[in-house]
């Protein structure tokens, strides 16, 4: 490609008003001469989450140490943990086997782990400039947050699956029900767009990458312990149980449990309480979006 | 600053600020700044650090709040209809910012598809984005292997590829080397051009702004101090300057505040610098 003469150009600022493609020596631009036609309404959000999606899709394509270093906790959890108190019977289970039990809890795990450190990635999208550019298109910053979200629980979903493996390669008896699968998936996504808005919630408040490390250390155990993930709600004190009852990954759980062993479990209410809290989430973190944008 | 008496006629502007004031707590940003680039143009925005050319840049894409004055690009108005705004800008900031764990494509591809590009049309303009760019080539590499002056053209290709009407350009060239510089500067005329858009730019490189732009507004303290051609803005310079350059005109203008403050304006001008190649770094 050869430069274009670069003269000092003097008084008339016209010179290149109208100008077109058939400037000797430039570059072909013909489709680049019309703007796209801008979608509308209701079609705008799908399409912003599907392009966040792709994104991280691709970059998991790229790179997937995360993906099987992500592997490791989860797989020590029903290896060590789960075996063990498989044999204790201390936890009263319902009569199945403690490990198939808390597979599903771990599988819940595994993915609010991922979300919650997701608002460290939004930190680092804007200290790199990258938030700054994808705030000037035109995307609403909720559309710009619910893409986010749904990203969040696309990577989430697939460590899910990573952990489904690990599990029924430990035995554990789960569903091949393909209908009550893509359910999984769907609470999975849900508990990953709620606990991705929460982690980008803290972001817009603290920041900075290493208070929002400090306080997702922070938050990730109580989170896990005052949910049904490792024992049911009925063996905890009162308290803990009413904290429990606050704590959506504890919904998640019960839906996962009722879908991947079929025990009883109250679908309806999970996925409410999911899919309100999801929404709950993408407003606040949305509404803090800007602070980060400054 | 005044208005140009032989262009009463003029056509619709492509920026036009009125009184526009921003404050960061006590310092105010941008004082009053009264501002119209033509369509077509390029119009260069000089001025020393913190004169307030990005502030009054970032208010231009809609990124900050319009707290005070008006501002309407083609005509529509900044505060009123930010995503009618946003589709007529393409941004490039001056962080070199690009996806490190996406390819070149994969990069443009993503600015493709938020600014509603077709799935039929997405590939091929994807293609002439980076054609543009003269980045073909290295299009299927991560992004993260790129040299500093190669990832600010794969941003020149995303914000190109929603063919935007602006093309607004924070310091495009700060630190690149003089190859890199001239290269992206290539890039913006040929694709000016070819297009017929208007671009805004902001820089520090007064040789730059004379060779590139066609008129030139000098900020200081969030005002406008001289506006015009840089060779009119040559010409009004007293005549104690024998063949004045637009480094002379800079000095002028914005000497009396540079030379009371000279180290901490040197100092902010290095931080700016180390920035930008710290992100530089990290993209790499």
């Amino acid at each position: 490609m050869s430069a274009v003469p670069a003269t000092p150009r003097t008084a008339s600022a016209e010179t290149a008003v109208g100008a077109t493609a058939s400037t000797s020596g430039g570059p072909v631009l013909s489709l680049l001469l019309t703007a796209p036609r801008p979608r509308t309404g209701w079609r705008v959000v799908p399409a912003r989450v599907g392009a966040m999606c792709i994104v991280e899709l691709q970059k998991l394509r790229h790179d997937r140490t995360e993906l099987y270093t992500r592997a490791i906790q989860p797989a020590l959890w029903l290896l060590i943990y789960g075996e063990t108190f498989t044999r204790l019977h201390a936890i009263p289970t319902g009569g199945i086997p403690y490990l198939d039990f808390l597979a599903p809890g771990i599988i819940a795990q595994s993915a609010m782990f991922i979300a919650i450190f997701y608002g460290i990635m939004i930190i680092w999208e804007r200290d790199a400039g990258v938030l700054t550019k994808l705030l000037v298109t035109p995307t609403p910053r909720a559309a710009l947050v619910t893409g986010k979200a749904f990203a969040a629980g696309v990577k989430a979903t697939i460590q899910a699956v990573v952990v489904v493996v690990i599990a029924a390669l430990l035995g554990v008896g789960l569903t091949w029900n393909p209908l009550k699968l893509i359910a999984v998936a769907l609470v999975v996504i849900l508990g990953g767009a709620f606990f991705s808005c929460l982690s980008m919630t803290i972001a817009g408040i603290v920041l900075t990458r290493d208070r929002l490390m400090g306080i997702g250390q922070a938050i990730t155990m109580p989170l896990f312990f005052s949910s049904s993930a490792l024992y049911p709600v009925s063996v905890m004190p009162g308290w803990l149980q009413a904290i429990s009852k606050c704590n959506p990954l504890s919904y998640q759980v019960d839906a996962l449990r009722g879908l991947l062993l079929g025990v009883p479990s109250h679908l309806l209410t999970d996925f409410t309480v999911l899919v309100v809290a999801a929404l709950l989430g993408i407003l606040a973190a949305s509404s803090l979006l800007g602070r980060l944008a400054k | 600053m005044s208005a140009d008496p032989d262009r009463t006629a003029e056509a619709q502007a492509a920026v036009r600020c009125t009184g526009l004031r921003y404050d960061f707590g006590d310092t105010r940003a941008v004082d009053d700044l009264d501002l119209t680039v033509r369509t077509g143009e390029t119009f260069g925005l000089l001025g020393p650090n913190g004169a307030g050319k990005t502030t009054a840049i970032r208010a231009i894409t809609t990124l900050l709040p319009v707290p005070s004055g008006m501002i309407q690009v083609f005509g529509t108005d900044v505060a009123k209809d930010r995503m009618s705004v946003r589709r007529l800008l393409g941004y490039v900031p001056q962080q070199l910012s690009a996806d490190a764990g996406l390819t070149g494509r994969e990069n443009v591809s993503l600015f493709a598809r938020v600014y509603d590009v077709p799935r039929r049309e997405r590939e091929a303009r994807v293609d002439e984005a980076l054609a543009a760019v003269a980045l073909s080539g290295d299009a299927h590499r991560l992004a993260g292997t790129f040299s500093g002056g190669m990832v600010r053209r794969l941003e020149l290709a995303q914000a190109l590829v929603s063919a935007p009407r602006l093309l607004i350009l924070d310091e495009p060239t700060i630190g690149l080397d003089p190859i890199a510089r001239t290269s992206v500067w290539d890039r913006i005329t040929e694709i000016k051009n070819a297009t017929g858009m208007t671009v805004l730019v902001t820089t520090h490189y007064m040789d730059e702004a004379e060779q590139y732009c066609d008129r030139v507004a000098l900020m200081h303290k969030g005002r406008i101090r001289a506006l015009g051609t840089p060779d009119e803005l040559k010409a009004e310079l007293p005549g104690e300057y024998a063949a004045p350059s637009l480094e002379d005109v800079f000095r002028y203008h914005a000497g009396s505040g540079l030379q009371g403050a000279d180290n901490e304006s040197d100092g902010e001008d290095f931080r700016d610098v180390r920035r930008t190649r710290n992100t530089a770094n990290r993209v790499r």
